[in-house]
Protein backbone atom coordinates (compact mmCIF):
# COMPACT_ATOMS: atom_id res chain seq x y z
CA UNK A 1 0.00 0.00 0.00
CA UNK A 2 0.81 3.28 -1.03
CA UNK A 3 1.74 5.53 2.60
CA UNK A 4 -1.29 7.89 1.35
CA UNK A 5 -3.77 5.48 2.64
CA UNK A 6 -2.04 5.06 6.14
CA UNK A 7 -2.53 8.96 6.40
CA UNK A 8 -5.66 8.70 5.71
CA UNK A 9 -6.18 5.92 7.94
CA UNK A 10 -4.44 8.12 10.67
CA UNK A 11 -6.28 10.67 9.97
CA UNK A 12 -9.41 8.69 10.72
CA UNK A 13 -8.55 7.50 13.87
CA UNK A 14 -7.12 10.86 14.56
CA UNK A 15 -10.84 12.29 14.59
CA UNK A 16 -11.99 9.69 16.59
CA UNK A 17 -10.05 9.84 19.46
CA UNK A 18 -10.87 13.55 19.16
CA UNK A 19 -14.94 13.12 19.10
CA UNK A 20 -14.28 10.54 21.95
CA UNK A 21 -12.60 13.17 24.14
CA UNK A 22 -14.98 15.62 23.56
CA UNK A 23 -18.10 13.53 23.99
CA UNK A 24 -17.00 11.06 26.98
CA UNK A 25 -16.54 12.23 30.81
CA UNK A 26 -15.32 9.50 32.52
CA UNK A 27 -11.49 11.11 32.68
CA UNK A 28 -10.19 7.34 32.01
CA UNK A 29 -11.78 6.82 28.99
CA UNK A 30 -10.61 10.32 27.80
CA UNK A 31 -6.77 9.34 28.56
CA UNK A 32 -7.53 6.28 26.66
CA UNK A 33 -8.89 8.76 23.48
CA UNK A 34 -6.04 11.12 23.66
CA UNK A 35 -3.54 7.80 23.60
CA UNK A 36 -5.57 6.89 20.26
CA UNK A 37 -4.94 10.60 19.16
CA UNK A 38 -1.40 9.83 19.67
CA UNK A 39 -1.06 6.59 18.27
CA UNK A 40 -2.61 7.79 15.13
CA UNK A 41 0.02 10.75 15.11
CA UNK A 42 3.01 7.14 15.20
CA UNK A 43 0.91 5.84 12.14
CA UNK A 44 1.47 9.44 10.08
CA UNK A 45 4.97 9.63 11.16
CA UNK A 46 5.99 5.91 10.05
CA UNK A 47 4.31 6.29 7.30
CA UNK A 48 6.04 9.32 6.15
CA UNK A 49 9.58 7.69 7.19
CA UNK A 50 8.47 5.41 4.67
CA UNK A 51 7.88 7.74 1.99
CA UNK A 52 10.69 9.77 3.03
CA UNK A 53 13.04 6.50 2.56
CA UNK A 54 14.89 7.29 5.96
CA UNK A 55 14.25 6.56 9.69
CA UNK A 56 13.95 10.41 11.06
CA UNK A 57 10.13 9.85 10.87
CA UNK A 58 10.54 6.59 12.97
CA UNK A 59 12.37 8.50 15.75
CA UNK A 60 10.09 10.82 16.23
CA UNK A 61 7.49 8.23 16.79
CA UNK A 62 10.01 6.83 19.11
CA UNK A 63 10.03 9.79 21.10
CA UNK A 64 6.12 10.36 21.07
CA UNK A 65 5.66 7.04 23.18
CA UNK A 66 7.98 7.49 25.70
CA UNK A 67 6.47 11.15 26.19
CA UNK A 68 3.12 9.23 26.23
CA UNK A 69 4.47 6.82 28.79
CA UNK A 70 5.69 9.44 30.61
CA UNK A 71 2.04 11.65 30.14
CA UNK A 72 0.27 8.49 31.16
CA UNK A 73 2.15 8.11 34.26
CA UNK A 74 1.03 11.52 35.59
CA UNK A 75 -2.33 11.79 34.82
CA UNK A 76 -3.26 8.52 36.02
CA UNK A 77 -1.47 9.83 39.02
CA UNK A 78 -3.70 13.12 39.22
CA UNK A 79 -6.47 11.10 38.29
CA UNK A 80 -6.18 8.78 41.82
CA UNK A 81 -5.43 12.35 43.64
CA UNK A 82 -8.85 13.71 42.57
CA UNK A 83 -10.78 10.61 42.78
CA UNK A 84 -9.53 10.36 46.49
CA UNK A 85 -11.11 13.94 47.06
CA UNK A 86 -14.06 13.45 44.88
CA UNK A 87 -15.11 10.00 45.28
CA UNK A 88 -16.01 10.38 41.29
CA UNK A 89 -13.99 10.07 37.82
CA UNK A 90 -16.08 12.05 36.10
CA UNK A 91 -14.81 15.26 34.78
CA UNK A 92 -18.15 17.05 35.60
CA UNK A 93 -17.50 16.67 39.34
CA UNK A 94 -14.00 18.28 39.48
CA UNK A 95 -15.03 21.94 39.24
CA UNK A 96 -13.18 23.50 42.59
CA UNK A 97 -11.91 25.76 40.53
CA UNK A 98 -15.29 27.17 39.21
CA UNK A 99 -16.19 29.85 41.73
CA UNK B 1 10.82 -13.90 10.79
CA UNK B 2 12.57 -11.38 12.77
CA UNK B 3 15.27 -11.41 10.55
CA UNK B 4 13.19 -10.26 7.73
CA UNK B 5 11.25 -7.72 9.69
CA UNK B 6 14.49 -6.79 10.92
CA UNK B 7 16.08 -6.55 7.18
CA UNK B 8 12.57 -5.01 5.71
CA UNK B 9 14.16 -1.53 5.20
CA UNK B 10 12.02 1.68 4.10
CA UNK B 11 9.75 -0.80 1.39
CA UNK B 12 8.14 -2.42 4.34
CA UNK B 13 8.36 -6.11 4.69
CA UNK B 14 8.88 -8.19 2.14
CA UNK B 15 5.51 -9.36 1.74
CA UNK B 16 3.71 -9.56 -1.84
CA UNK B 17 2.42 -6.26 -2.71
CA UNK B 18 -0.85 -7.96 -3.54
CA UNK B 19 -1.01 -9.62 0.65
CA UNK B 20 0.28 -6.20 2.09
CA UNK B 21 -2.93 -4.84 0.55
CA UNK B 22 -5.68 -7.32 1.80
CA UNK B 23 -3.57 -6.84 5.49
CA UNK B 24 -3.83 -3.18 4.98
CA UNK B 25 -7.76 -3.76 4.40
CA UNK B 26 -8.04 -6.05 6.91
CA UNK B 27 -6.04 -4.09 9.81
CA UNK B 28 -7.69 -0.53 8.52
CA UNK B 29 -11.63 -1.96 8.65
CA UNK B 30 -10.53 -3.48 12.58
CA UNK B 31 -8.83 0.03 13.95
CA UNK B 32 -11.45 1.96 12.77
CA UNK B 33 -14.81 -0.07 13.87
CA UNK B 34 -12.77 -1.06 17.33
CA UNK B 35 -11.82 3.05 17.72
CA UNK B 36 -15.73 3.68 16.67
CA UNK B 37 -16.93 1.10 19.54
CA UNK B 38 -14.37 2.30 21.97
CA UNK B 39 -16.15 6.13 21.97
CA UNK B 40 -19.35 4.73 22.39
CA UNK B 41 -19.43 1.76 24.98
CA UNK B 42 -20.28 2.51 28.60
CA UNK B 43 -17.67 0.01 30.66
CA UNK B 44 -14.28 2.12 30.56
CA UNK B 45 -12.99 -1.69 30.77
CA UNK B 46 -14.54 -2.41 27.39
CA UNK B 47 -12.91 0.67 26.66
CA UNK B 48 -9.61 -0.29 27.07
CA UNK B 49 -10.03 -3.57 25.59
CA UNK B 50 -11.25 -1.70 22.07
CA UNK B 51 -7.41 0.01 22.64
CA UNK B 52 -5.97 -2.90 23.03
CA UNK B 53 -7.43 -4.04 19.60
CA UNK B 54 -6.52 -0.90 18.07
CA UNK B 55 -2.76 -0.93 19.36
CA UNK B 56 -2.35 -4.38 18.30
CA UNK B 57 -3.07 -3.65 14.42
CA UNK B 58 -1.36 -0.30 14.95
CA UNK B 59 1.47 -2.76 15.83
CA UNK B 60 1.34 -4.94 12.71
CA UNK B 61 1.12 -1.97 10.41
CA UNK B 62 4.56 -0.93 11.56
CA UNK B 63 6.10 -4.11 11.34
CA UNK B 64 4.28 -4.10 7.70
CA UNK B 65 5.54 -0.52 7.18
CA UNK B 66 9.57 -1.39 7.83
CA UNK B 67 9.15 -0.42 11.30
CA UNK B 68 9.61 -3.22 12.66
CA UNK B 69 11.43 -2.42 16.31
CA UNK B 70 8.77 0.69 16.62
CA UNK B 71 5.99 -2.67 16.06
CA UNK B 72 7.79 -4.35 18.98
CA UNK B 73 7.84 -1.36 21.34
CA UNK B 74 4.09 -1.00 20.68
CA UNK B 75 3.54 -3.92 21.69
CA UNK B 76 5.75 -4.20 24.89
CA UNK B 77 5.42 -0.46 25.77
CA UNK B 78 1.92 0.49 24.77
CA UNK B 79 -0.32 -2.99 24.78
CA UNK B 80 2.23 -4.15 27.79
CA UNK B 81 2.58 -1.26 29.84
CA UNK B 82 0.22 1.56 29.11
CA UNK B 83 -3.15 -0.55 28.78
CA UNK B 84 -2.05 -2.25 32.01
CA UNK B 85 -1.39 1.14 33.74
CA UNK B 86 -4.86 2.14 32.56
CA UNK B 87 -6.84 -1.51 34.04
CA UNK B 88 -5.06 -0.71 37.27
CA UNK B 89 -5.92 2.96 37.64
CA UNK B 90 -10.04 1.69 36.75
CA UNK B 91 -9.12 -1.17 39.58
CA UNK B 92 -8.21 1.53 42.53
CA UNK B 93 -10.93 3.67 41.41
CA UNK B 94 -13.92 0.69 40.58
CA UNK B 95 -14.53 -1.34 37.87
CA UNK B 96 -18.18 0.01 37.58
CA UNK B 97 -17.18 3.54 36.89
CA UNK B 98 -19.73 3.91 33.87
CA UNK B 99 -20.15 7.11 32.29
CA UNK B 100 -23.41 8.02 32.97
CA UNK B 101 -25.20 8.75 29.41
CA UNK B 102 -27.51 12.27 30.42
CA UNK B 103 -25.75 15.21 28.07
CA UNK B 104 -24.74 18.02 30.31
CA UNK B 105 -24.55 20.66 27.79
CA UNK B 106 -27.37 19.80 25.15
CA UNK B 107 -26.59 18.91 21.74
CA UNK B 108 -22.58 18.63 23.22
CA UNK B 109 -22.24 15.22 21.54
CA UNK B 110 -24.18 15.84 18.42
CA UNK B 111 -21.56 19.00 17.42
CA UNK B 112 -18.42 17.17 18.74
CA UNK B 113 -19.49 14.54 16.42
CA UNK B 114 -19.95 16.85 13.35
CA UNK B 115 -16.98 18.57 14.61
CA UNK B 116 -14.81 15.63 14.20
CA UNK B 117 -16.60 14.15 10.83
CA UNK B 118 -15.88 18.21 9.60
CA UNK B 119 -12.04 18.04 10.76
CA UNK B 120 -11.43 14.49 9.08
CA UNK B 121 -13.09 15.70 5.90
CA UNK B 122 -11.05 18.94 6.03
CA UNK B 123 -7.52 17.00 6.79
CA UNK B 124 -8.55 14.21 4.21
CA UNK B 125 -9.04 16.84 1.38
CA UNK B 126 -5.98 18.78 2.57
CA UNK B 127 -4.27 15.85 2.55
CA UNK B 128 -5.39 14.43 -1.09
CA UNK B 129 -4.32 17.79 -2.46
CA UNK B 130 -0.42 17.20 -1.22
CA UNK B 131 1.61 14.83 -3.22
CA UNK B 132 2.34 11.87 -1.22
CA UNK B 133 5.09 9.58 -3.26
CA UNK B 134 4.87 6.42 -3.41
CA UNK B 135 7.65 4.81 -0.97
CA UNK B 136 11.28 5.78 -1.38
CA UNK B 137 13.99 3.32 -1.85
CA UNK B 138 16.05 2.82 1.80
CA UNK B 139 18.91 4.90 1.73
CA UNK B 140 22.33 4.47 3.45
CA UNK B 141 21.14 5.36 6.49
CA UNK B 142 18.88 2.24 6.79
CA UNK B 143 19.82 -0.06 3.97
CA UNK B 144 21.58 -2.59 6.74
CA UNK B 145 18.83 -3.17 9.14
CA UNK B 146 16.17 -1.12 10.84
CA UNK B 147 17.38 -1.34 14.34
CA UNK B 148 20.89 0.07 13.94
CA UNK B 149 19.96 2.66 11.65
CA UNK B 150 17.57 4.02 14.10
CA UNK B 151 20.22 3.60 17.16
CA UNK B 152 22.97 5.17 15.03
CA UNK B 153 20.37 8.20 14.39
CA UNK B 154 19.03 8.27 18.22
CA UNK B 155 22.49 8.34 19.48
CA UNK B 156 23.86 10.85 17.24
CA UNK B 157 21.66 13.34 15.68
CA UNK B 158 18.99 13.29 17.97
CA UNK B 159 21.01 12.63 21.50
CA UNK B 160 20.49 15.75 22.72
CA UNK B 161 16.24 14.88 22.66
CA UNK B 162 17.59 11.93 23.89
CA UNK B 163 18.78 13.04 27.04
CA UNK B 164 15.62 15.16 27.59
CA UNK B 165 13.18 12.28 27.26
CA UNK B 166 15.30 10.55 30.12
CA UNK B 167 15.13 13.59 32.61
CA UNK B 168 11.28 14.04 31.59
CA UNK B 169 10.63 10.37 32.58
CA UNK B 170 13.00 10.68 35.39
CA UNK B 171 10.83 13.91 36.54
CA UNK B 172 7.28 11.80 35.45
CA UNK B 173 7.84 8.71 37.92
CA UNK B 174 8.46 11.44 40.71
CA UNK B 175 5.37 13.27 40.26
CA UNK B 176 3.56 10.16 40.11
CA UNK B 177 5.24 9.66 43.78
CA UNK B 178 4.32 12.46 44.79
CA UNK B 179 1.10 12.58 43.30
CA UNK B 180 0.14 9.30 44.39
CA UNK B 181 1.71 9.48 48.09
CA UNK B 182 -0.91 9.84 50.89
CA UNK B 183 0.44 11.57 53.87
CA UNK B 184 -0.78 9.71 57.44
CA UNK B 185 -2.19 12.14 59.62
CA UNK B 186 -3.31 9.84 62.15
CA UNK B 187 -0.50 7.59 64.30
CA UNK B 188 -0.71 3.66 63.21
CA UNK B 189 -2.73 1.51 65.16
CA UNK B 190 -1.15 -0.90 67.76
CA UNK B 191 -2.17 -4.64 67.74
CA UNK B 192 -3.71 -4.15 71.04
CA UNK B 193 -6.22 -0.91 69.40
CA UNK B 194 -6.90 -3.00 66.78
CA UNK B 195 -8.03 -6.30 68.51
CA UNK B 196 -9.67 -3.47 71.00
CA UNK B 197 -11.86 -1.96 68.31
CA UNK B 198 -12.84 -5.15 67.07
CA UNK B 199 -14.31 -6.27 70.21
CA UNK B 200 -15.86 -2.67 69.99
CA UNK B 201 -17.88 -2.96 66.77
CA UNK B 202 -19.59 -6.45 67.53
CA UNK B 203 -17.77 -8.29 64.52
CA UNK B 204 -14.91 -10.35 65.61
CA UNK B 205 -14.97 -13.38 63.09
CA UNK B 206 -14.28 -11.79 59.24
CA UNK B 207 -17.08 -11.25 56.95
CA UNK B 208 -18.87 -13.89 55.76
CA UNK B 209 -17.87 -15.20 52.48
CA UNK B 210 -20.66 -15.36 49.81
CA UNK B 211 -23.17 -18.29 49.71
CA UNK B 212 -22.26 -21.58 48.08
CA UNK B 213 -25.26 -23.86 48.36
CA UNK B 214 -26.11 -26.70 46.91
CA UNK B 215 -28.38 -25.62 44.13
CA UNK B 216 -26.62 -22.20 43.67
CA UNK B 217 -22.99 -21.70 43.39
CA UNK B 218 -22.22 -18.11 42.70
CA UNK B 219 -20.34 -15.31 44.52
CA UNK B 220 -23.67 -12.85 43.84
CA UNK B 221 -25.39 -15.17 46.32
CA UNK B 222 -25.16 -14.04 50.13
CA UNK B 223 -24.49 -15.76 52.49
CA UNK B 224 -26.55 -17.23 55.48
CA UNK B 225 -26.04 -16.33 58.84
CA UNK B 226 -26.73 -18.99 61.51
CA UNK B 227 -30.17 -17.36 61.95
CA UNK B 228 -31.14 -18.46 58.94
CA UNK B 229 -31.24 -14.77 57.33
CA UNK B 230 -29.15 -13.79 54.18
CA UNK B 231 -26.55 -11.01 54.46
CA UNK B 232 -25.82 -8.96 51.52
CA UNK B 233 -22.28 -7.94 53.39
CA UNK B 234 -21.03 -11.22 51.88
CA UNK B 235 -21.43 -9.59 48.69
CA UNK B 236 -19.14 -7.13 46.74
CA UNK B 237 -21.00 -4.18 45.70
CA UNK B 238 -19.48 -4.82 42.37
CA UNK B 239 -21.56 -7.37 41.74
CA UNK B 240 -24.52 -6.36 43.52
CA UNK B 241 -24.58 -3.49 41.17
CA UNK B 242 -24.10 -5.36 38.49
CA UNK B 243 -27.04 -7.67 39.49
CA UNK B 244 -29.52 -4.56 39.77
CA UNK B 245 -28.14 -3.57 36.09
CA UNK B 246 -28.98 -7.41 34.86
CA UNK B 247 -32.63 -7.30 36.33
CA UNK B 248 -31.23 -9.90 38.97
CA UNK B 249 -32.20 -10.55 42.44
CA UNK B 250 -29.93 -13.26 44.17
CA UNK B 251 -31.64 -12.88 47.39
CA UNK B 252 -34.81 -13.68 46.48
CA UNK B 253 -33.62 -16.23 44.47
CA UNK B 254 -32.03 -18.04 47.63
CA UNK B 255 -35.25 -17.40 49.52
CA UNK B 256 -37.57 -19.05 46.70
CA UNK B 257 -35.00 -21.79 46.96
CA UNK B 258 -35.43 -22.43 50.74
CA UNK B 259 -39.27 -22.42 50.29
CA UNK B 260 -39.31 -24.75 47.37
CA UNK B 261 -39.84 -28.55 49.55
CA UNK B 262 -39.11 -30.51 46.79
CA UNK B 263 -35.72 -29.07 46.09
CA UNK B 264 -34.43 -29.36 49.28
CA UNK B 265 -35.98 -32.71 49.45
CA UNK B 266 -34.17 -34.01 46.57
CA UNK B 267 -31.05 -32.15 48.14
CA UNK B 268 -31.87 -34.69 51.13
CA UNK B 269 -31.88 -37.52 48.98
CA UNK B 270 -28.67 -36.90 46.97
CA UNK B 271 -26.88 -35.88 50.52
CA UNK B 272 -27.71 -39.21 51.87
CA UNK B 273 -27.29 -41.61 48.68
CA UNK B 274 -23.51 -39.96 48.57
CA UNK B 275 -23.24 -40.56 52.15
CA UNK B 276 -24.14 -44.55 51.41
CA UNK B 277 -21.75 -44.57 48.72
CA UNK B 278 -19.11 -43.48 51.60
CA UNK B 279 -19.98 -45.55 53.68
CA UNK B 280 -19.76 -48.47 51.38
Amino acid sequence: MSPASYVFLAVILFGIGGVGVLVRRNAIVIFMCVELMLNACNLAFVSFARMWGNLDGQVVAFFVMVVAAAEVVVGLAILMAIYRARKSASVDDANLLKY
Amino acid sequence: MTHLLANGGAQGTNLDPIYSEVLFWILAVLAVSAAVVMICVRQAVHCALMLAVVMLSLAVMYAQQGAPFLAFVQIIVYTGAVLMLFLFVMMLIGVTSADSLVETIRGQRLWAGLGGVAFVVLMIVGIGHAAIGTAHVPTAANSTANLTGLATLIFTTYVFPFEATSALLITAALGAMVLAHRERTTPRLTQRQVARRKIASGQVAPEPPPGVYALHDAVDMPARLPDGSTTDRSVSRAITRRDVDLGRDPERSVTADLATEGRIEAERQIESAARGRDQQ
